[in-house]
């Protein structure tokens, strides 16, 4: 019996801090976004050289053949430094679908182009957990007409991966005809939505899967959103301490001000539990699949609370400072607000957990 | 990550499960923490023989003389949990006096106390609280002047549990008034039974007498009864809160707590519908849901933190403050989802769960505020576990908060 992360695991995390700590500071991060959302591809490159981008990939095509659990330390990591990168969909979602219901030649076709990290995959789930404006995708002589919101990845993804109204996964290419992408400008310019409109588009099935594939895609997506809000409130807890430990008003430090530390040390609180919970909703994905659904759900409910409480509280202990652009706690704060709503808000996902439980 | 146990594990969990089984019909009633009674008291010696209570404490103190393994107590809390057994006796006595002794208390003390403790045959109370000294407790001012082979004792403890059924009180108490506050005090272990000292109870708002005020007036008590040094009660005070502070907010209990609720929602009904129905109160119990898994699995970490020797830092300092603020939230969502029938106590007809949740409901309010307030545990984790600075000291009286 161990709960603990192994010495395998810390390292890698560590590495990707590492490589981040220089590459993705605050000022890089803001001039990528400077124009709008966007993928970058130079810290895609980077990451892709540290063996990153093919983490859930097996090794026969290419990639680490690593676990949910790995994948979510990463997606931690990279909400601590609010990166540009669109890992979620095209390094967990795509190789999950691909690997549960991806024929032999699909698989050869896509995973190691995905593990070397010259290819990006956005994933359309949204319709599965809550379709709005009427969207959804239908499916008539194996062409594929409706539309697709929320749709995450890269504007530029060479594939993009749809689920249909009966609940089957297609792919469909960049540029194919009847296809047309508009970019959906969230509060977070460090993700990329998209919205897909479709006209008869000729589309691949993934045909092996089994019945539960999306809710599966469902399960990884919000554990590794979970991932992120982790990553993130843990950040912008650590910039309120030390920003209190500087701050000096009435000559004293803002931090030895007992309202402020209690904020603090109520943030901590709530936060510290939270990081076993994402690690027992990543390990169950793969080791305990009967209970993967439930944790998955109250993973992605608690951490949306908890990063909204720890989010507001930051900004706060600030004072009028948080809420500048100058300093860009922003980043942090918006960060966690879109992955709070993205494959579904907290009671949505709380009603998921009740009806798996059998309540309802 | 590797949450399974290795095969001698699941035959010692099998072995507990067959035990808890067999003796089903030896399992003593509940009670609460006042005097046990004889089930209670063979039960406990029962589980002192097969190593499931006082596990690690050497034989030669009454205990099991097990080796420490950790995750052999954790299948025992486990088991004793999920078959809803009764565990062995949880006094102050056992869990805060006798770790106490084994830290520091002379050989004498060891062989003495703690066998008739663990047996329950002695039953202890803990005077520490004063009228003037509760979360500031290094400004108390019970006196103990020396008088030959004696301490003198004057002065008034409060809030201290059990103290009207005790056989014997742990009481900190001022020997070296001009010391600094925190070099003054002893720790000394005394007989309620001693002249002098008179115990009023006090009537809580559960409405049983949970605990009491206790009066000293020239309590003679023999020197040799002091743990520790002279002057050291402080220190070894603080031993004693720890393992306190490590007995409030476990996660099992809120855990079980839950399952009740659950089981409630699905039984009982409202205009027809079962409250399960309701989806405001269902998403009250999945966001506390969330909660307790949340605590579980961070107990989890703790454990193997604590088998690796790892120091789990924030993790570990949370877990009063977060713990008994959800046990009391579980019961505030037990009693709202019951409404009317929530508020009915005594022994009223139509009573659920023999009036449990308002009990809890009260009694967890009590344990947010004993052994270190939630704002006290704030300043603990806000100090301890983010570095943030102290409690600027006001010249008279402040710092060593309990
Ligand atoms: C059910 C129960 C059982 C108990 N059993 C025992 C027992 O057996 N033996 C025993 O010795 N004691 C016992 N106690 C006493 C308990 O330890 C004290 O009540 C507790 O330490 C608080 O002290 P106080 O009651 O004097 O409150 P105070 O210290 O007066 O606190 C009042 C309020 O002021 C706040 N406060 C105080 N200091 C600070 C600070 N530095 N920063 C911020 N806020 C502060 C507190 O958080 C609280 O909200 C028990 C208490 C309860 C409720």
């Amino acid at each position: 019996m161990e709960f603990a992360l192994s010495e395998e695991q810390l390292m890698m995390q560590d590495s990707v801090t590492r490589y981040l700590a220089d590459r993705a500071t605050l000022d890089t991060v803001r001039g990528l976004i400077a124009a709008g959302p966007v993928h970058d591809a130079g810290l895609w490159s980077g990451l892709a050289g540290l063996g990153i981008c093919g983490l859930l990939v097996p090794q026969e095509y290419g990639g680490a053949g690593m676990t949910l659990l790995d994948a979510m330390l990463v997606q931690e990591v990279l909400g601590r430094h609010v990166v540009p990168v669109s890992f979620i969909p095209t390094s967990v979602l795509a190789p999950l679908a691909l690997l549960a219901a991806g024929t032999a030649e699909q698989k050869q076709k896509w995973l190691p182009a995905i593990a070397e990290g010259r290819m990006q995959v956005a994933v359309g789930l949204s319709e599965a957990c809550g379709a709005r404006d009427g969207a959804g995708v239908t499916v008539a002589g194996a062409k594929l007409s409706g539309r697709a919101l929320f749709v995450l990845g890269a504007a530029d993804a060479a594939i993009t991966l749809l689920c249909s109204s009966e609940g089957d996964v297609y792919a469909v290419e960049q540029g194919a005809a009847g296809l047309e992408r508009t970019s959906l400008r969230s509060i977070d310019d460090t993700q990329c939505l998209g919205e897909l409109n479709l006209h008869d588009v000729t589309a691949e099935l993934l045909p092996a899967g089994e019945e539960d594939v999306i809710p599966r895609l469902l399960d990884a997506g919000r554990v590794m959103l979970a991932a992120d809000i982790l990553g993130a409130a843990q950040k912008m807890l650590e910039l309120a301490v030390a920003y209190s430990l500087e701050r000096k008003q009435f000559n004293r430090l803002i931090g030895s001000f007992q309202a402020v530390k209690h904020l603090c040390a109520e943030m901590a609180a709530e936060l510290e539990p939270c990081r076993s919970l994402v690690w027992y909703a990543a390990h169950a994905y793969d080791a305990v699949p009967e209970e993967s659904r439930l944790m998955a759900c109250h993973a992605k409910a608690h951490l949306a609370e908890v990063g909204r409480f720890v989010a507001r509280s930051s900004t706060e202990v600030h004072g009028g400072m948080g809420f500048t652009d100058l300093l860009g706690l922003h980043y942090w704060f918006k960060r966690i607000g879109c992955n709070r709503q993205l494959l579904g808000g907290p009671e949505r996902v709380r009603e998921e957990a009740a009806r798996v439980q059998g309540w309802i | 990550m590797d949450l399974a146990y290795s095969p001698p594990y699941q035959q010692f969990r099998q072995e507990v499960q067959d035990f808890l089984e067999k003796h089903r019909q030896l399992w003593p009633p509940r009670s609460s923490l006042g005097k046990p009674s004889a089930a209670m008291k063979n039960w406990q010696a029962l589980l002192i023989e097969q190593g499931y209570t006082a596990r690690t404490i050497p034989a030669e103190y009454g205990g099991y003389g097990g080796e420490p393994d950790i995750l052999k107590s954790r299948i025992i809390a486990e088991e004793f949990t999920r078959a809803g057994a009764p565990g062995g006796l949880a006094g102050q006595g056992v869990s805060m006096l006798v770790p106490t002794l084994l830290e520091m208390g002379s050989e004498e003390q060891k062989k003495h106390w703690i066998p008739r403790t663990l047996s329950g045959e002695v039953l202890w109370c803990q005077g520490y609280s004063e009228p003037g000294a509760g979360s500031d407790l290094a400004s108390l001012q019970t006196r103990a002047t020396e008088d030959g082979e004696d301490f003198i004792i004057n002065g008034q403890k409060i809030w201290t549990s059990t103290a009207h059924e005790a056989d014997m009180i742990f009481c900190l108490v001022r020997t070296e008034p001009d010391a600094p506050r925190h070099q003054g005090i002893s720790y000394l272990l005394f007989s309620m039974d001693t002249p002098g000292i008179e115990v009023r109870p006090l009537q809580t708002m559960t409405g049983l007498a949970e605990f009491n005020e206790v009066f000293f007036t020239d309590v003679r008590v023999p020197m040799h009864s002091i743990v520790g040094e002279r002057g050291q009660g402080w220190q070894v005070a603080n031993a004693t809160l720890k393992h306190e502070r490590g007995m409030l907010g476990d996660p099992d209990i809120a855990a079980t707590r839950l399952n009740a609720i659950v089981q409630l929602m699905q039984e009982e009904t409202v205009d027809g519908t079962r409250l399960m129905e309701n989806p405001l109160l269902r998403d009250r119990l999945l966001q506390l849901q969330s909660r307790v898994l949340a605590m579980q699995f961070n107990g989890l970490r703790l454990l193997t933190a604590q088998i690796q020797g790892a120091d789990p830092g924030i993790a570990r300092l949370i877990v009063k403050l977060q713990g008994c603020e959800l046990n009391h939230q579980l019961a505030a969502l037990a009693i709202d989802a019951l409404g009317e029938l929530g508020i009915l106590y005594q022994d009223s007809p139509r009573l659920r769960n023999k009036g449990a949740w308002q009990r809890s409901y009260m009694f967890d309010l009590g344990l947010i505020i004993g052994g270190g307030t939630a704002q006290i545990q704030k300043n603990i984790i806000s100090e301890i576990g983010l570095g943030m600075p102290r409690e600027p000291k006001p010249a008279a009286a402040s710092g060593g908060a309990r």
